[in-house]
């Protein structure tokens, strides 16, 4: 088991025939994925490595029927397809485009929510349950299967937690990247509560940033909900006080977003907090130890 | 991206909202003439992308045009350190020339994205002035906070129940309203991040003025705005953000000597912490973005060496499907072609790693290779030490 994608699910790209989006739809092939179409409009009707383009997503369900949508449709147009990802009534969009703007997002989170749709990104590395199913950009070669599951709001960062998690023989069950831009689809609690009912997963990694107040909502909610030991680690103790424009963004956060802040109230909660960003695997032991 | 507050209320004029009658100087004889030409008493207001200038000193009211060109002396050129501007502060090559006016009530007001909601959010209240930050701390319920749903915009009994709530009453209430609906529709048409008017101000004779304002323009908004680049006053960004801006790489100037290059704003982040563990001080760190390529990693090094204070350079990079060989091809050109001779420490990660690091090793570059995060962080330490 895992969460959000398994190996028999049939996957399309929004997007296919750009360049990063033909390259990591082969490299998600290559990993095991099932890419059954691929959407470009206009470009409806032809072949791209194999897989057959169509027009409108709504076409690629109706014949493919495909349920997660993996999108690389370029900034201006990105928010358009995950409207049109939510309309054809797919059960996961995975955005990897980064630079979607704020106004086009407001309208795409608003129509997605009270969709049937669940969104991961934009801006994301993307999800991957190991030995299954990769929708994502991630290197698929530093994860192994296991039972730890992983949410993260960073890129990179990740691939770094997963390759210690890996080294200390700790396998993942799935791995989901939520993005790191101001307005997302899941959240940590979103992500958590799936891995809370999975039975396949007995402990969770959550990988965090300076800024906004998701850390602490997810460190409540793991308070009063989680059933299964959480090790975290929050990247930005020593970043720099940064320039900023007026006063909204402090009122809105109400003092929260400091790394301090985080990792107390993430303590102070029950999770193991990594104290390096180098003993993050480590951290993950020590939570599975102490509750195992 | 920031503008200045002088353009601010240029884009707050044409969408209606009522603004202080201002002249933007460049020169202490400039800020005379403008002076003037406001019959002597005037505001004077040095223009930096940050607030809390007034208890700087970058604010000041004066009487005749001589004392106006004495302060605008006094502070073209000057550095201004805020809460808002980081310790080095911002200097002064703008100056704001406005009419003075009499206030009787200060507002606060703007319109800016709240993660939690995805939506944009309207912020009032009638606490208004420099220090709302302390009001939103100790007593929250005098900020008034409203979600505005996409779908149906922000309505006109919406932005009533605000200006009711900021206490205002009968025409200024309805020409409260009215600014509301202006601000948020200039909000979504300029692509902003955040629109701040504080403080908003009812003067003596009863109407509504906008005294100051701050915008923050979507940088992923800038292909619909054309415009906007040519906004920016540079004089207000450190020269080697901006030609790293030019190449879409992200460039933060820190006190240590260890420049860093790190792709993934995470993972950076990440690095820094590591560093600081180890005892090492960052002079800066540059993010080449999640996907690094030959020609980032190699614009990206030519930067880092601009900076006199980086004595070391740590690379770290978790190139996951970007070749680690194609990597280290880019750092031995750039580090060639700038004649580096700086001590360098590469942490890859990704594939190609071994042939990578070969590659390095045969360079003739002062370099050593890393295992993992916290090997390379101690070793270019120990290097430096």
């Amino acid at each position: 088991m895992s969460i959000l994608i398994h190996k028999e699910s049939k996957i399309l790209v929004q997007g296919i025939t750009g360049r990063s989006g033909l390259f990591h739809t082969q490299q998600c092939r290559d990993y095991g994925s099932k890419i059954v179409a691929g959407v470009t409009p206009g470009r409806g009707g032809i072949h791209i490595e194999g897989i057959p383009v169509f027009n409108t997503v709504a076409e690629a369900v109706h014949y493919t029927k495909a349920t997660v949508s993996m999108i690389f449709v370029p900034p201006p147009a990105a928010a358009d397809a995950i409207l049109e990802a939510c309309d054809a009534g797919l059960e996961l969009a995975v955005c990897i485009t980064e630079g979607i703007p704020i106004r086009d997002m407001v309208l795409a989170r608003r129509y997605q929510e009270e969709s049937g749709t669940r969104l991961v990104g934009p801006n994301c590395p993307g999800v991957i349950t190991p030995g299954e199913c990769k929708v994502g950009i991630m290197p698929g070669y530093i994860h192994r299967q296991g039972k730890i599951g992983v949410v993260s709001r960073s890129g990179t960062l990740t691939y770094e937690a997963v390759k210690q998690l890996t080294d200390s023989g700790l396998g993942q069950s799935t791995c989901v990247g939520i993005g790191g831009d101001p307005i997302i689809g899941m959240k940590f609690i979103d992500v958590l509560h799936l891995f809370n009912e999975d039975p396949e997963t007995e402990g969770v990694f959550m990988i965090g940033e300076i800024g906004g107040g998701a850390e602490e909502d997810a460190a409540f909610w793991i308070r009063d909900n989680m059933k299964k030991p959480v090790a975290a680690f929050i990247a930005g103790v020593t970043a720099p006080p940064g320039k900023r424009m007026g006063h909204a963004g402090a009122i809105i956060t109400g003092g929260k977003g400091r790394a301090e802040d985080k990792i107390r109230t993430l303590e102070e909660c029950g999770v193991t907090v990594a104290t390096s960003p180098t003993r993050m695997g480590e951290a993950m032991s020590a939570a599975l130890g102490s509750k195992g | 991206m920031n503008i200045h507050e002088y353009q601010a209320k240029e884009i707050l004029d044409a969408y209606g909202i009522p603004v202080p009658r201002g002249r933007v100087a460049l020169t202490s004889d400039q800020v005379e003439r403008a002076s003037k030409e406001m019959g002597g008493r005037c505001v004077i207001k040095a223009q930096i992308y940050a607030g809390g200038r007034g208890k700087a000193g970058g604010v000041k009211l004066v009487h005749v045009p001589e004392q106006a060109q004495e302060f605008g002396k006094e502070l073209f050129g000057k550095r201004l350190v805020t809460p808002q501007t980081g310790p080095d502060g911002l200097k002064v090559r703008r100056i704001l020339v406005e009419e003075a006016v009499e206030i009787a009530r200060e507002f606060y007001l703007s319109i800016t994205l709240d993660r939690e909601t995805s939506r944009y959010c309207l912020i009032a209240s009638a606490e208004g002035g420099v220090d709302i930050e302390e009001v939103a701390r100790k007593s929250p319920e005098k900020i008034h906070l409203f979600a505005i749903d996409p779908y149906t915009g922000l309505r006109p009994y919406q932005a009533r129940k605000i200006a009711l709530a900021l206490g205002l009453t009968g025409s200024v209430c309805e020409d409260c309203v009215e600014l509301i609906l202006n601000l948020y529709r200039c909000c979504l048409e300029k692509d902003c991040q955040l629109v701040e008017i504080n403080p908003l101000v009812v003067t003596k004779a009863g109407w509504l003025l906008a005294m100051d304002a701050k915008f923050t323009f979507d940088d992923n908004a800038v292909f619909r705005h054309r415009e906007y680049p040519d906004m920016v006053d540079y004089s207000q960004l450190d020269p080697l953000e901006i030609n790293a801006g030019k190449y879409d790489l992200a460039y933060i100037k820190l006190k240590g000597n260890i420049g860093c290059m790190v792709n993934g704003a995470g993972l950076a982040m990440a690095t820094l912490d590591v560093l600081k563990e180890f005892g090492g001080e960052p002079a800066n760190f540059l993010d080449v973005g999640g996907g690094a390529t030959r020609e980032k990693v190699a614009e990206a090094f030519k930067i880092i060496l601009e900076d006199s204070d980086a004595k070391g350079v740590f690379v770290n990079i978790f190139g996951g499907i970007m070749r680690c060989d194609i990597i280290a091809q880019g750092i031995i050109e750039a580090a060639g072609e700038v004649k580096c001779i700086l001590p360098i420490v590469v942490r890859m990660d990704g594939s190609k790693v071994e042939e990578g690091k070969k590659l390095l090793l045969d360079s003739g570059l002062n370099v050593q290779c890393a295992d993992n995060l916290g090997d390379g962080a101690a070793r270019i330490v120990r290097m430096l030490g």
